[in-house]
């Protein structure tokens, strides 16, 4: 059965933005409807040009840059997207503090979003934060 | 009949041989036949629940010297 799944993205580790970007993609791809949030020090990768090189948190991270074969989180969060109709949603506080305009963003991010908006959306689905 | 294609995903991991079916997936016709190539033991699982889920049909999923031949038809 389908679901509507909403994540919220605050860590810029590595190991935390691939778990995100797993769980989008795959719900994506089966049917769920998924809405991504991105703000604090994961908004920062999806500015343009950005080659999406996160800091690993331990170990595992560490072993997961050396895997040429892991799927790269900014490429499962476009997959999601582009394949599986994600929205991918920058925070509106986020853009402010960073003095950017949604154009600096990558094009599969959508228009920037309040809390309120999310919040309100996100009501009787399934919240996860990374 | 449809067409078949086979789809290389050795030596990727989670989600990666899932991600490359359904790219694969969205760009064929109905009928079509896509065998999906694995090293992943987890996809060799994942995969064909996803097959499942989604209403397509698995033909066969076996491991031929540690290679995992997933065999799907685009059912809609």
């Amino acid at each position: 059965m389908s679901q509507s799944l909403y994540l919220i993205c605050v860590s810029g580790t590595r190991e935390k933005l691939q778990m995100a970007a797993m769980i989008a993609s795959v719900a994506a791809a089966s049917g769920d409807a998924v809405s991504v949030f991105f703000s604090m020090n994961a908004l920062q990768y999806f500015v343009k040009g950005h080659s999406g090189e996160a800091p690993a948190e331990g170990e595992f991270g560490e072993l997961m840059a050396q895997e040429k074969g892991v799927p790269a989180f900014k490429q499962l969060f476009k997959f999601a997207a582009e394949l599986g109709d994600a929205k991918l949603l920058p925070c509106s506080m986020a853009i402010d503090l960073l003095k950017i305009s949604k154009d600096a963003l990558d094009p599969e991010l959508g228009p920037p979003t309040g809390l309120t908006l999310f919040l309100s959306d996100a009501e009787g689905g399934q919240l996860l934060t990374f | 009949m449809g067409e078949s294609k086979i789809i290389d995903a050795r030596d990727t991991y989670c989600p990666g041989p899932l991600m490359e079916l359904i790219t694969y997936m969205k760009q064929a016709s109905v009928g079509d036949t896509l065998e999906l190539l694995s090293t992943d033991d987890g996809s060799a699982a994942d995969v064909p629940e996803w097959i499942h889920k989604v209403g397509h049909e698995l033909i066969s999923n076996e491991k031929v010297d540690g290679v995992w031949h997933v065999k799907v038809r685009k059912a809609k």
